[in-house]
């Protein structure tokens, strides 16, 4: 694997054969920042380019799949939630679960519609889900003003608890990352992945406590189980941070311990792969 | 670690490629997951996991050279002969599978102009994810932005989506950004197979300046006039291997009169037709006499016939199948396509599968005297180009009992057509 010295007065680069498992040049990555930024700029506009509504979609996608849930879940299967409003119930863990759906969907499939970059210049591979992960991101924060609508409606009063939605919001980003990587890779060599990915997406989101309330699912090693899916402890962090309810404990922990192993693997996995991305996709 | 006056060193490279890894998708979860049971198995029992050799093939193998810095080093070679590996190697786009190279500086690649491009986004938007795509930062794309925009003479639309652009404007402006991107190390490919002659000679005067302002260049072209004139070394590069080192005219020369086909006919292997071109398939190429002789030499005053054999292996809407012919410095002469006649090509819309033959004649008194190279190509215009090789083959032509020829002295330039001369005498002394 070639590596940049990238101190400008010496840049030489080195061409071998890649051997082993690589980890990740934190370096080289803020030297590209720019591209970053710029892949991540083109991935927005081009998802609201000729949409009469433009960015408002990022708004109104949460809305509509609440108003959805609600009429389904809250309403005619009259689910338990937790004491809150569905509306509000619903809309609190749909608003993270919108920003994983998304990275999902966008990262899996990154490297595959990227080809022609793939096989044509060369800069850190990785930036290409992370991209695609950063661009979910903006639409997260341009739809957060929903939840401080619906507090004033509801007339929920402000808590300093809110501010856990920044680390909150950070690890759904990791997780979607770590998810981005693994399903980015694969889908280079098994386009399989991509085909898969709807389904996924589906169980995963009945996995997590979005339409239901966590109560539901039995206490115990139980619970913990379930708390290894990453999405348990953010979907319960982000309720609790906005409209109180059960505080995220153990569930929390597990699932940020989750976050870190699959990224982990995920980041390994990913650079082994990546030596081959060029001549395979 | 080289030297510093060295700009690019490569010891031993080699790339290995797995047949068929990159043409055929059997590639399934399923194949992973008893591959991977096979794997573990095979270390379980002690034995090295051992890739066998007939799967693989080396597209490039123990190439060694370096360039100096601010040099310009051209890359010859036929297609397939590993140059495209080499230069995808050296931009880092892939890894090479064995040996050891450097590079001084900072790398652009223009394997392809207009990389990254997005139809969706503004001439504007896409010269700066362009330029941060091939390396620019942002201070350096706004500093050159009008610069890159008076190049490519685009001003007017530069706020308009390039899907709405003409492919012409698309190219200009794909090359300008290009252009204007300033690496130690610029490699390119075959971007002067683009755009019409003025624009190509656009690019090459830039490439000109590039390297006279010092920095290195590699260069692969079929143009073997553009060779000369931007370099002055080249390789030759052949089924993966340097055949030669040497100043650009002895290479060129040494190519010409080696690599190509000496019989008159060529015919091409599976392996040597990329994937892409499905369902095109070509089958040969060839030049036959006045007896209609396959011949690798035929005589001005005779007419010389074109065939050209391949296959479609679906039906094809569109196709035109035709052929260029080039000096062997790679000027054109002439571009002929089979469907150019209206009749033709009304009853050729559709082309169901089968196997294909199309053939032409060049007229007599048309050619001079010397060594041509005649390419091929098959593309359904505005759609897909389908199959392109400059050098297909190369034939020479004799002009012995041309008119003229009763002075032994050679002329220049590729034609000698019969003008028909009159001679009046307008009055007499």
């Amino acid at each position: 694997m070639a590596e940049a010295d990238l101190n400008p007065s010496a840049q030489v680069v080195t061409l071998k054969p890649a051997k082993g498992w690589l980890g990740i040049n934190l370096k080289e990555l803020w030297h590209y920042r720019e591209l970053i930024y710029f892949l991540t700029w083109r991935d927005i506009k081009v998802r609201y380019k000729q949409a009469v509504l433009g960015i408002a979609w990022s708004v109104l996608q949460p809305v509509l799949t609440t108003a959805i849930t609600t009429v389904v879940f809250g309403i005619l299967l009259k689910v338990n939630s937790d004491g809150l409003p569905y509306p509000v119930f619903a809309l609190s863990a749909l608003l993270p679960w919108h920003l994983f759906q998304l990275s999902l969907q966008k990262s899996s499939v990154s490297l595959v519609g990227n080809s022609n970059l793939l096989t044509k210049v060369y800069f850190p591979r990785v930036i290409i889900p992370l991209s695609s992960v950063l661009a979910a991101l903006v639409d997260f924060v341009i739809s957060l003003i929903l939840l401080f609508i619906t507090m004033a409606i509801y007339k929920i009063p402000l808590t300093w608890n809110v501010l856990w939605v920044i680390p909150l919001t950070l690890l759904t980003v990791l997780a979607a990352l770590a998810v981005g990587f693994w399903l980015s890779a694969l889908n280079v060599q098994y386009r399989d992945v991509q085909q898969m990915v709807p389904f996924l997406i589906q169980i995963w989101m009945y996995a997590t406590p979005i339409v239901y309330p966590i109560t539901t699912i039995p206490e115990g090693t139980f619970r913990y189980i379930y708390s290894l899916n990453p999405m348990v402890g953010v979907v319960q962090g982000f309720r609790w941070a906005f409209f109180g309810g059960s505080p995220p404990d153990m569930t929390l922990i597990i699932s940020s311990l989750a976050v870190l192993l699959l990224l982990i693997t995920g980041l390994f996995f990913f650079r082994h792969m990546e030596t081959t991305f060029a001549d395979v996709v | 670690m080289m030297d510093s006056d060295l700009s690019i060193l490569v010891r031993g490279i080699g790339k290995r490629y797995k047949i068929g890894a990159t043409q055929q998708r059997t590639d399934t979860l399923r194949d992973l997951i008893t591959a991977q049971a096979e794997r573990v198995g095979s270390t379980l029992r002690g034995k090295r996991h051992q890739s066998n050799d007939a799967d693989h093939i080396w597209a490039l193998r123990d190439v060694n050279f370096e360039v100096k810095r601010g040099q310009a080093l051209g890359i010859i070679g036929r297609n397939g002969a590993g140059k495209s590996t080499l230069l995808k190697v050296l931009s880092r786009v892939t890894d090479p599978t064995e040996g050891y190279g450097e590079l001084r500086g900072r790398v652009g690649s223009l394997l392809e102009v207009g990389t990254g491009f997005h139809p969706e986004l503004t001439g504007r938007e896409n010269i700066f994810l362009n330029g941060a795509i091939l390396g620019m930062h942002k201070k350096e794309i706004e500093a050159r932005f009008d610069e890159i925009v008076a190049f490519s003479e685009v001003e007017k639309f530069i706020d308009t989506p390039v899907k709405r652009y003409s492919s012409g404007m698309y190219l200009r402006l794909a090359f300008a950004v290009a252009a204007h991107l300033e690496p130690e190390i610029l490699v390119v490919d075959e971007v002067l197979a683009v755009g019409d002659a003025d624009f190509q000679r656009k690019c090459l005067g830039k490439m000109g300046d590039v390297a006279n302002s010092g920095r290195t260049v590699l260069f692969v072209s079929h143009n073997m006039s553009a060779i000369l004139r931007l370099t002055q070394d080249s390789i030759v590069l052949d089924k993966g291997k340097v055949l030669l080192r040497a100043p650009s005219s002895e290479a060129v020369d040494f190519y010409l009169n080696r690599g190509l086909s000496k019989l008159g006919e060529r015919f091409w292997e599976e392996d040597e037709v990329p994937a892409s071109s499905a369902p095109f398939r070509p089958l040969a190429i060839r030049i036959l006499d006045k007896a209609g002789q396959i011949s690798d030499s035929v005589r001005s005053v005779d007419p010389i016939r074109i065939e050209i054999d391949y296959e479609l292996t679906e039906d094809v809407t569109g196709l035109r199948v035709g052929c260029y012919l080039f000096t062997t410095r790679g000027e054109p002469i002439f571009t002929s396509f089979d469907t150019d006649s209206e009749e033709l090509f009304k009853e050729y819309t559709a082309r169901p599968k089968g196997i294909y033959t199309s053939r032409c004649i060049i007229p007599p008194d048309i050619l001079n005297e010397g060594r041509f190279l005649l390419g091929v190509n098959a593309s359904s215009y505005g759609i897909r180009r389908y199959f392109q090789d400059d050098q297909a083959l190369s034939f020479s032509v004799d002009a012995s009992g041309a008119p003229g020829t009763h002075w032994p002295e050679p002329r220049p330039g590729p034609v000698r057509p019969i003008l028909g001369w009159e001679i009046k005498q307008k009055g007499s002394a």
